[in-house]
């Protein structure tokens, strides 16, 4: 058991090929805070690359950053917003839901996490935000993708594809991030007491309209949210931008939802305050004991799984993001129960097991079981980047 | 221009591969010159070829037939959607099928509470729009081609227009494809949910040129149109100082729906062709759309407007209407047909920069322009440093022709050395293929190569396109194992 912490790009090549020559495989490591997201990996060394970090450069007017991988995301989002910018994808910080501290993450974490926030529904995902990668590959050889600029489709994405694949693909060693202005006002509506097929009409109709919403969730009563009424259902519509328009379009939003429900709305702070729980799933991380699951479903299907998971397994917790599309659940106990989550899909989209015992994970498919054609053509792809299984092996799919 | 030696053998079995591929398609194969002729080129008509065969299939059942059968015979494909592309991805191959997907032409679904729309891939980009206009949506990418281009090929190109600054390329607004590998099987990828699982194979599939797989479904998200919109047409005395106030209103933090510059030529062209009201007398011209609610438009068109004078700005209208805001738009789209009449032919370029360089490549490029004699109008998506210098040309002078090529050559050299990269959005093709080593090294491009292996281990799918060279795969993947000893003491460990 060794780990290497490499501290320069050719000192990681150097170790990369050690690794393949000896065909000894690897667990890549930033700062270890999502090592209880997908499979155990099996490996015998550790590949630090918390050493490669800092922040090469940064051009708020050019809405671009270059970071190395190792950079704690904390310190990049303070860079950012001191020039009042954000990654607007909405990182979440999801290290508590594993057990570490909050701010743990690293950059190259993130982005090989693939995890994004709330603003998901409007910004994007984390890879529609990486224009760039640099990455030594489980060939031991350094390659480059994409490119510094926000408009480019020379060659294939590769960035895209290294962005979410957990380090299965390749060791990052630098990232080429988009950056926005961040929003002047941010505010959100509150629906109270909207429960079922309402709640999703609510927010598929404030979607349907100029409105613009940066962000919207549905809550079940339940669970204690910081800033909403008790033991109540409510929707929640983000608005973001100048005063100006977050006012107009409040208005609006008003006027399109009068007499569904109470409304309130939530100011700068209390807002915040709400939306970082959600896109933490801070409930999930206070409830230590669950299993959670995130499934990714057409958004106005999400209700009726989070009902038929609640239905069957009653105890268990869950609130939908993404204006439905997105399903947080937090079942009773730490039994990962894949087959009835998975069960409740609507035939389309994904379920992921975000967190369960080791012992869990390593039985259970923790991502989604593809269609056989689309699983071999994914294993094609990772055997093109590493040919002899040193990168990550099984953290994605056993035996893979 | 070389494109890969024709494999006689293939040629000469051409009876052969005829016969089954009427078996495969039935009704759907184009043998004979007449009907092929159309399809010889594409919109870099510089470059012609009469393919093999023409095969129009008129499902996926019938594209994976097709695929089988020229898998089997070791024949090679190219997709084709409408043909408007710009670098050359539809160039036939003279021993190849061209696998042409405008039959696949239906709307299968709206679903408007799920913001998505299903379609097969040769149905025009405009035509999605239309088909949500009536409930106040649009489909977002909005390319100039967009009344003729597939979605398909948008797909292939991972194409723009000039809404993208705000709204996102073909990548952001796609939800899911269903395509066929060169084996013949029907993979799906994403769907109304966001995000597909396991690898973001729909991220590499999405501007791959149709050297990975054939696209014959596509998922994408529609947006609601935003309440008002309204253009201001801003001209300047120079062009740095147009390039100036771009960077200037990024960095303010506002982000307009679109923002596109044209120089004195282009805009002179553009007014002679539609009348658009541009000024005849500025250097450079920016229209800037901002849209929204009312409220926020007045509010940003006035600080727009304030960036712009302390630049210099000479000219400032803001459209009154929604006839003016068109009137604006239509100059700009109308841009390179209006080239078009000024000159016997022209190329357009794609490169991107960084905006800050902006003003120091517009100068460069106009020395390039003088040291090879040759005229160059431009027409910029300037919000993301995408480039589109016309280059201006008779094609039946062949030493015009000869510079036409070296020009854009160097200017997309000089794009790449200031921080840029050869191709925003209209793809590398054959177009720019042979400067794919200015920008990437060999190995950046061998690692692109071995994903192509992953999808095409045989290459049968449009070769010759996007690669400078042809490698095998076997080649690709051998390994040369240095080392094997643990790299101690150099590497901290612990
Ligand atoms: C006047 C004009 C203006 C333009 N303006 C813009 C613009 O503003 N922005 C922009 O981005 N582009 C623009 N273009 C370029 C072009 O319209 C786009 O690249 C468009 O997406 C091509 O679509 P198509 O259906 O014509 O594809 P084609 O030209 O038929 O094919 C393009 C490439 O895609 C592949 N392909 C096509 N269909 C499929 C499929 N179903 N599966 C797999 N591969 C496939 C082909 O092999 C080829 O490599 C413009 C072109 C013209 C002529």
């Amino acid at each position: 058991m060794t780990t290497l912490a490499p501290e320069t790009e050719s000192q990681l090549i150097e170790a990369m090929r050690w690794a393949v020559a000896a065909e000894q495989p690897l667990e890549l490591l930033g700062r270890g805070s999502k090592r209880g997201f997908g499979r155990p990996v099996q490996a015998a060394h550790t590949l630090d690359l918390s050493r490669l970090s800092g922040i090469v450069s940064y051009e708020p007017e050019e809405l671009l950053l270059v970071v190395k991988p190792g950079t704690m995301l904390a310190d990049l989002s303070a860079a950012l917003a001191e020039r009042r910018q954000m990654l607007a994808f909405d990182p979440p910080d999801l290290s508590p839901l594993w057990g570490g501290a909050a701010g743990a993450g690293t950059v190259g974490g993130l982005v090989s996490a693939g995890l994004s926030g709330p603003r998901r529904l409007k910004a994007g995902a984390v890879r529609d935000h990486v224009l760039g990668i640099s990455a030594v590959s489980g060939r031991g050889d350094l390659f480059r993708a994409g490119g510094k600029v926000v408009k480019n489709v020379t060659g294939y994405d590769l960035p895209k594809l290294l962005t979410g694949a957990l380090g299965t693909l390749g060791a990052l060693t630098e990232i080429v991030l988009k950056v926005l202005p961040a929003p002047e006002v941010t505010r959100t509506l509150v629906l109270a007491g909207i429960d079922g097929a309402a709640a999703h009409q609510a927010m598929a109709d404030a979607l349907g309209s100029p409105a613009e919403l940066a962000a919207a969730a549905w809550v079940p009563a339940g669970l204690p949210w910081p800033g909403l009424p008790p033991r109540t259902p409510c929707v929640l519509l983000r608005l973001e931008g100048v005063a100006v328009s977050v006012e107009a379009r409040l208005g609006h939003l008003g006027r399109l939802l009068e007499g569904r429900a109470a409304t309130a709305v939530l100011e700068a702070e209390d807002s915040a305050r709400l939306w970082a729980e959600l896109r933490d799933a801070a409930p999930l991380a206070r409830q230590p004991e669950r299993a959670v699951w995130k499934l990714s479903v057409p958004p106005m299907q999400g209700m009726a799984v989070l009902d038929r998971i609640r239905t069957a397994l009653p105890g268990s917790i869950g609130w939908l993001d993404w204006a439905g599309g997105l399903v947080w659940v937090g079942l009773p106990d730490g039994d990962a129960r894949a087959g009835l989550v998975r069960g409740a899909l609507p035939g389309e989209g994904h379920a992921t097991l975000m967190r369960a015992p080791d012992g869990v994970r390593a039985t259970t498919p923790v991502f989604q079981p593809q269609p056989e054609p689309l699983a071999r053509l994914t294993a094609r792809v990772k055997a093109q980047f590493d040919p002899k299984g040193v990168l990550n092996p099984g953290r994605m799919a056993a035996g893979g | 221009m070389r494109m890969p030696v024709p494999d006689e053998r293939i040629i000469r079995e051409r009876g052969t591969l005829i016969a089954r591929l009427q078996a495969a398609v039935p009704g759907g194969v184009v043998v004979d010159e007449t009907s092929m002729r159309p399809f010889e080129t594409d919109a870099l008509t510089a470059y012609r070829q009469m393919p093999l065969v023409v095969v129009l299939p008129a499902s996926t059942d019938e594209v994976a037939a097709a695929l089988r059968v020229c898998r089997a015979m070791g024949v090679k494909v190219v997709p084709r959607g409408a043909g408007t592309g710009l670098s050359g991805g539809a160039l036939p191959l003279a021993d190849g099928v061209l696998l042409v997907l405008s039959r696949l032409n239906r709307i299968l679904e709206i679903d408007y509470d799920n913001r998505a729309v299903r379609v097969q891939p040769g149905v025009t980009n405009l035509a999605i729009s239309q088909a949500v206009a009536g409930r106040g949506f649009y489909y977002a990418p909005d390319p100039s081609s967009q009344i003729a281009c597939s979605i398909g090929g948008n797909v292939a190109e991972n194409s723009g227009g000039v809404h993208c600054l705000k709204y996102g390329v073909t990548a952001n607004n796609l939800l899911g494809v269903e395509f066929v590998t060169i084996d013949g099987e029907v993979i799906r990828l994403g769907g109304k949910h966001l995000d597909p699982e396991g690898y973001d194979l729909l991220g590499v599939l999405t501007g791959s040129e149709g050297l990975l797989g054939v696209v014959t479904e596509v998922t994408v998200r529609i947006l609601q149109k935003p309440e008002t919109a309204r253009a201001v047409l801003l001209g300047f005395p120079s062009v740095e100082a147009g390039g100036a106030t771009v960077a200037a209103v990024i960095a303010a933090g506002i982000i307009p729906g679109g923002m596109e510059m044209m120089d004195n030529a282009a805009l002179n062209a553009a007014e002679d062709f539609v009348q658009a009201g541009y000024p005849r007398d500025v250097a450079s011209l920016l229209i800037v759309e901002l849209d929204g609610p009312a409220a926020e438009v007045d509010h940003l068109i006035t600080r727009v407007e304030a960036i712009a004078r302390g630049h210099g700005a000479s000219y400032c209208r803001v459209s009154a209407s929604e006839e003016e805001r068109l009137a604006f738009w239509a100059g700009r789209k109308a841009a390179f047909p209006a080239v078009g009449r000024i000159s016997p032919d022209y190329v357009c370029m794609d490169g991107t920069i960084p905006r800050r360089t902006l003003p120091a490549v517009l100068t460069r490029m106009e020395a390039l322009g003088r040291e090879y004699r040759l005229r160059v109008a431009n027409v910029f998506h300037a919000g993301d440093g995408n480039l589109h210098p016309l280059i201006l040309f008779d094609a039946n002078d062949a030493d015009e022709f000869d510079r036409a090529e070296k020009l854009g050559a160097a200017i997309l050299r000089l794009c790449v050395e200031v921080g840029g990269v050869l191709t925003g959005e209209h793809g590398v093709g054959i177009e720019k293929r042979d400067l794919m080593t200015d920008q990437f090294g060999a190995e950046d491009l061998a690692q692109q190569m071995r994903l192509k292996c992953a999808f095409d281990p045989d290459g049968l799918l449009n070769p010759g396109k996007v690669f400078p060279t042809l490698h095998r795969c076997a080649e690709l993947g051998r390994m040369v194992v240095q080392g094997g000893r643990l790299p101690f003491p150099d590497i901290p460990r612990f």
